[in-house]
């Protein structure tokens, strides 16, 4: 009897605790959606800001989050696929080349985003940028400052991993058959790559992408000193403009904003916006992943 | 890790391919997806390279910096305060006693003190208060997400049904899809005022609000790590132990938890890591004044929150900046090093306990 009341105490506090952490994700939720949805209108999203950033909408947010995670996704997503088939169909699990990149690209998804920051800071502008403005505009400031493709090409390396995984755990799906039908037919290991193994992983080259992106658009860190922009009046014109990000608007607004309350409903609004981005991105990518499981099963 | 005979049957069917014919393309092919490979590699050198190059020059600094600060003196000087003239007599005994004892007021000198004031006449880069305040959310932050992740995820591998476990799984994981400036602005507008409330303390942003949203962060991979743990723990301990009359409670605690300890372990670490690291949570709840109290309720600055705060406003190449890269390298090689400890001394254990068992 005494074993029995034990063993429902303990099984209620482990339980207890799922409920904790479900009502907390439950709550943040509930009170963006409470404190957003008013707000939330065809307007707010295609406005400029207005008023010293008190009204108006976030149409610049948007169109720079996607602007960068659109750059972020093109240079990130051929690395990582081609990685991915590299450590699938070549590498030799034992050696060490194979260990040393999957090290790597532990290490690349573990490092704080903040890092990532200091390395675009340091490479991309201070090393790249000053060189390549030194070397064809003479030493007029182009590319060394703080520009929109600097923070995308930083943010691809931050989302590497993420393309990286999904695509190695589609490729791995793939059954073997399937190659050695390819290879029995005659065609060569590049071929047999070419036509069965990255159009047998297109779904997990979505997953990947989807999941990067929706990485992207919520890393705020790296950006802060790397391009975003407190308040652009227009959009990005070209490569070496600043531009706004969702993220970097909810932060400054609700921490820098000239009347924090009276600003409120913006910024639950765009956070809003940023969650159910986010969140859809996510869903699409747990639907497809579910699918290559069913798949390989 | 794992090499299936999949695998192996995989390679070997490759070599042997490759005595029968050669083609062009092919060999050109895997040239390319090798270098491309090699970039991962390249790309974490290359972010060591260029995070210490940057930081590097503050301990060469002093004779710039004296430079530097001369100007600065001769500036206040003219503005002609009596403050002023003081500050000024001051630095200039500063100056005297550099040249009797070489040394003493090089910035990288001042890294190790009790003051963060990057933004003055007399600027001082003590990076104390900041590990200090880094490492009293880093605890409060584990001391909340730790136990209740690694309980709900005994609950999950251990005692829920096979369809609750399936709804529980995916809805804390949605937890890791949430940006961190989401959570950041929860903590900031919501949870500051409710614990305020509760326990009513004086500085509304502060390490432990802070803490707790930095530990939300870090609950999604404790949580997913442990339950893989507990979960690659031969179904065959469960059986016996159940087998010999233990209750699901006592197999989960006296076989399955010590069975995944390292597994668990490691999971703790990439959460403190995860932590450690965090920039918008602790840019935006915890207050960011440089103290050091050991009240959990005072406001902290975290060395993450320093580079985002600052960075923005640093002039490229000065003191400031590169004390700023400095800082990023400790965090860089801090969370290396958790990340190989987790790598290669845990993983090394699990798998060397449980593969030839399986």
């Amino acid at each position: 009897m005494k074993r029995v009341n034990k063993d429902t105490i303990i099984e209620s506090v482990t339980g207890l605790s799922v409920l904790v952490i479900i009502f907390i994700i439950v709550s943040i939720l509930v009170i963006t959606i409470i404190g957003g949805w008013p707000n939330l209108n065809l307007k707010f999203l295609t406005e400029f800001p207005k008023d010293g950033m008190t009204k108006g909408g976030i149409f610049p947010a948007i169109v720079g989050t996607a602007l960068m995670t659109l750059i972020m996704a093109i240079a990130a997503v051929p690395f990582g696929v081609v990685t991915a088939i590299y450590l699938a169909e070549y590498a030799n699990e034992k050696s060490i080349i194979a260990k040393t990149i999957r090290f790597a690209v532990k290490t690349l998804a573990v490092v704080p985003s903040i890092i990532f920051g200091l390395f675009g800071l340091g490479f991309f502008i201070g090393f790249v940028g000053k060189n390549l403005d030194s070397l064809f505009s003479g030493g007029v400031l182009k590319w060394g400052q703080p520009n929109i493709l600097w923070a995308s090409l930083t943010m691809a390396i931050l989302t590497l991993p993420v393309v990286i995984v999904s695509v190695e755990e589609a490729i791995r799906t793939i059954p073997r058959e399937m190659r050695e039908a390819s290879l029995a037919l005659g065609a060569t290991k590049w071929q047999t790559i070419k036509k069965v193994v990255i159009p047998g992983s297109v779904s997990g080259i979505m997953t990947g992408t989807i999941l990067a992106v929706s990485r992207g658009a919520g890393e705020v860190a790296p950006i802060i000193f790397i391009g975003a922009a407190y308040f652009l009046s227009d959009l990005p014109h070209s490569l070496s403009d600043q531009f706004m990000s969702l993220g970097y608007h909810i932060y400054i607004m609700s921490t820098q904003s000239s009347d924090v309350d009276a600003t409120l409903p913006i910024q639950f609004a765009t956070t809003l916006v940023l969650l159910l981005l986010t969140f859809s991105l996510n869903g699409v990518a747990v639907v497809l992943r579910y699918r290559i499981r069913k798949n390989a099963k | 890790m794992k090499k299936t005979t999949d695998e192996i049957d995989r390679n070997q069917g490759a070599v042997s391919f490759a005595k029968k014919r050669f083609r062009f393309s092919d060999w050109i092919a895997e040239k390319i997806i090798k270098t491309v490979a090699f970039l991962s590699i390249a790309i974490v050198i290359l972010i060591f390279i260029f995070v210490f190059r940057e930081a590097f020059p503050i301990f060469r600094m002093d004779v710039r910096d004296k430079a530097t600060r001369e100007v600065l003196v001769q500036e206040s000087y003219g503005g002609a305060g009596s403050e002023n003239s003081s500050v000024k007599t001051k630095d200039n005994q500063v100056a005297n006693s550099n040249k009797v004892q070489p040394g003493i007021d090089k910035p990288s000198s001042t890294l190790l003190t009790n003051t963060w004031m990057p933004v003055s006449d007399n600027p001082r880069y003590g990076m104390w208060p900041l590990f200090f305040g880094t490492l009293k959310v880093t605890l409060i932050a584990l001391l909340f997400a730790a136990p209740i992740s690694i309980l709900a995820a005994i609950y999950t591998s251990m005692f829920a049904k096979p369809r609750v476990r399936e709804i529980i799984k995916p809805v804390i994981e949605l937890l890791a899809g949430f940006p961190s400036v989401v959570i950041g602005f929860f903590a900031l507008m919501v949870m500051a005022t409710v614990f305020q409330d509760i326990f009513g303390y004086a500085s509304r942003l502060n390490a432990f609000v802070g803490g707790i949203a930095m530990g939300l962060a870090a609950i999604p991979i404790i949580y997913t790590l442990t339950e893989d743990a507990l979960t690659a723990v031969p179904k065959t301990y469960i059986e016996a132990s159940l087998g010999l009359g233990a209750s699901n409670r006592q197999t989960a605690f006296y076989v399955v938890l010590p069975a995944a300890v390292p597994g668990v372990f490691a999971a703790v670490i990439l959460g403190v890591g995860r932590i450690f690291g965090e920039t918008m949570i602790a840019l935006m709840a915890t207050g960011n004044a440089a103290l050091t109290s050991i009240n959990p309720f005072e406001s902290v600055r975290t060395l993450s929150a320093t580079i985002g705060a600052e960075m923005a406003e640093v002039v490229f190449g000065d003191t400031h900046y590169s004390v700023l890269f400095l800082i990023g390298s400790l965090l860089f090689i801090f969370t290396f090093t958790l990340n190989a400890i987790a790598e290669f001394y845990i993983k090394n254990i699990v798998i060397r306990k449980y593969q030839s068992k399986k």
